[in-house]
């Protein structure tokens, strides 16, 4: 069984949902990753999702574009990402790790190469941006011939058939991006989630997370009501540029966001 | 996949590209984030249905000949090819179109496009600002909302572009992103479409992006082969032997291209921007040395790092400074049926003050490269031989680049 399997069944038997941190792998530099994503698990993360730097990551608002370029300033490129899933590997075996970035840097390594070297390195699932499932079935085969989930992304504008179609593709998780546009803009609209997360749960069995726009205690409660996992990025990347210089401010700002989540979703009846 | 590149080859049907999900075979096709999904499936919907709607096709052609001023002449270079001693040197005279090039055919399709599709605003990205400034005139006339996304360099140094952009009603946004520069303009066009989906239509410049782009930009650019097609057999009474056409994304080439393409007899050769030399790395030549790759929703050659990261381009004009390149380019490289060769900047320079002196003609620096090329091959070319090469644009934007470049004031 899959860490994204174990990880989503351990918290279903407990009554629990799921809270799913993203930071951008390097940002601002590459001595902050590892510890940082440690002391997001202390704070209540089940999951962590990784991005990987690209130049041009296209369905990002400016916060997220802000922190690749922040990354990119070291080049940091998949190699890196990788050395850095196995160093917190050392001291974190269950805590399930998703990559999240672009297809041209995996296209470069090519599929399989890559689906080896994250495999080996201890990742769990990949999601890509550009790489919608139309286009993904030597991609899938790839990935999942090592084992790794590859998670697609259900829009807002996603028709009843394309989410069939995302969710038959899906492994691991099935990611609802809860608005139209780029990440860390605008407000969530919680009834038009519930209405969409209920049209997946049609598809599949699956656990159903829901990202872009959740930014504190109360947005991560109202979707944790209808969803299996909260998706937290821009609210968190922010943190990281707010105390770039101050590693250990970084980490306690963030600890603070996501247990303030933590509590608010597992305390609501 | 592969059955059909090798059932186009062996039957010689080059046109019959792309398949209905927009691959030329490994190239094109659709990544996008799932948002886009939607809005381009519609896009391929009512294209499909408007490319053969007779009404649409009618006034198309109605605006290209009133609005846009064609035919464009097809001009016999005869003291350039005096000059030059070999080959007939014929140009397509796309610098005299509406806005001073190629592309505002495109441009004035997909207005008519999203009119018919009921959408209000439409948006572009731009580099050197010919695209933003054809689809700013587009959208005054059509009375629409027009929002063009210019990299902040490029903004720079393209004001009177700017200028003209804002005359026409336009709201120019500056992109600060990544190098500044055209992919930049694209990205955030990207992100504006996936934000404004319902009422905004969002119109790409070249033969890149995703499907459908590819195929319907080359289609509405194709009016450049076909008139040329007829008026050289009208004028020389056969097909030449050879096209040449500057390569950035590649529309103006395609256009000239595609109409040819099944004239197994015809050689098509696209001129990338060797910038300071390919061999110094810095160059605008993906087809030449940068390898397969995915950006902005296609797949095809890039520049890129080794870690997959894209690079930045250099070239003399602001047009053909685009990492990428349609795929269908990339696929016509692939099976041969296209060759790419690269011009460096001092050559396309010569070839702008070659033409503007023997002919009167001041071409785009873009243009020039393909000039530059005409003439290296040219003279050892045969005196029966023709070759037409697509005067994309006109050289009036680039006056202060190359006054600078020379240190001239102006």
């Amino acid at each position: 069984m899959s860490r994204l399997e174990n990880t989503f069944k351990a918290l279903k038997q407990n009554s629990k949902k799921a809270l799913i941190p993203f930071v951008t792998a390097g940002d601002p530099n590459p001595e902050v990753t590892v510890p940082l994503l440690h002391s997001m698990v202390k704070a209540g993360a089940n999951v962590i999702e990784l991005g990987v730097p690209f130049s041009d990551p296209m369905a990002e608002g400016p916060i997220i574009q802000a922190a690749c370029e922040r990354a990119l300033k070291h080049n940091i490129g998949l190699d890196d990402v990788f050395a850095m899933v196995k160093a917190f590997r050392q001291d974190d075996d269950e805590t399930p790790i998703v990559l999240m970035g672009y297809l041209n840097p995996i296209e470069v390594k090519g599929y399989d190469n890559f689906a080896k070297l994250a495999s080996e390195a201890g990742v769990d699932g990949i999601i890509t941006v550009d790489m919608p499932p139309d286009e993904a079935e030597k991609y899938n085969l790839a990935f999942h011939a090592f084992g790794l989930d590859t998670i697609y992304l259900v829009a807002p504008t996603s028709t009843p058939d394309r989410i069939e179609k995302i969710c038959r593709n899906s492994r691991g998780f099935v990611y609802y991006v809860s608005l139209k546009g780029v990440t860390g803009v605008a407000h969530i609209d919680t009834d038009s989630i519930a209405e969409k997360v209920s049209q997946i749960r049609a598809q599949t069995d699956m656990p159903v997370g829901v990202g872009f726009g959740i930014k504190d205690a109360e947005s991560a409660l109202a979707v944790a009501k209808v969803a299996d996992a909260v998706i937290v990025g821009s609210e968190i990347v922010k943190r990281v540029a707010e105390f770039a210089n101050n590693p250990a401010e970084m980490q306690q700002s963030i600890a603070e966001l996501l247990t303030s989540m933590r509590n608010a979703i597992d305390n609501y009846k | 996949m592969s059955t059909t590149t090798d059932e186009i080859i062996k039957e010689k049907s080059w046109t019959e590209m792309p398949d209905e999900r927009g691959h030329f075979a490994n190239f094109g096709g659709a990544f996008v984030a799932e948002t886009l999904m939607a809005p381009i499936a519609e896009l391929v919907k009512a294209y499909e249905h408007y490319k053969n709607d007779p009404d649409f096709i009618a006034e198309f052609d109605h605006d290209l000949a009133h609005y846009v001023g064609r035919p464009s002449p097809l001009y016999f270079a005869e003291a350039w090819t005096k000059r030059l001693g070999g080959a007939q040197i014929y140009l397509k005279r796309e610098d005299l179109n509406h806005t001073g090039a190629h592309k505002v055919n495109n441009t004035v399709g997909q207005a008519l496009l999203a009119k018919k599709m009921g959408k209000t605003r439409v948006i572009a990205e731009t580099g050197a600002g010919q695209h933003g400034v054809a689809t700013a005139t587009v959208a005054a006339r059509l009375g629409m909302d027009c929002v063009v996304y210019m990299g902040e360099e490029d903004i720079r140094r393209q004001t009177s572009n700017v200028y003209r952009m804002r005359l026409l009603g336009a709201e120019v946004v500056p992109v600060y992103s990544g190098s500044k520069t055209l992919k930049d303009a694209l990205n955030e066009a990207l992100r504006d479409w996936v934000t404004n989906v319902d009422d905004t239509f969002y119109i790409i410049g070249t033969v890149a992006g995703p499907h459908p782009y590819p195929m319907l930009v080359r289609d509405f650019q194709s009016i450049i082969g076909r008139e040329a097609r007829e008026q050289i057999l009208e004028q020389a009474g056969r097909l030449p032997d050879q096209l040449i056409a500057c390569v950035g994304g590649g529309s103006n080439a395609i256009g000239l291209f595609y109409p040819f393409l099944n004239d197994a007899e015809v050689k098509l050769t696209g001129v990338e921007g060797a910038g300071e030399g390919i061999e110094t790395g810095k160059h605008a030549a993906p087809l030449c040395a940068g390898q397969s790759g995915v950006l902005h929703g296609n797949r095809t050659y890039l520049m890129e790092d080794k870690d997959g990261q894209i690079i930045e381009t250099h070239c003399i004009s602001a047009g053909l400074d685009y990492p990428g390149v349609g795929p269908e380019h990339a696929w016509l490289k692939d099976v041969g049926r296209a060759e790419y060769v690269a011009i460096n900047d001092k050559e396309a320079l010569q070839g702008f003050h070659d033409l503007t002196r023997i002919e009167g003609i001041i071409p785009a620096l873009e243009s020039s490269h393909a000039l530059a090329y005409t003439s290296k091959i040219a003279p050892a070319m045969k005196k029966d031989q023709i070759i037409i090469v697509n005067l994309s644009g006109r050289g009036d934007k680039d006056i202060h680049t190359v006054a600078e470049i020379e240190g001239i004031k102006v």
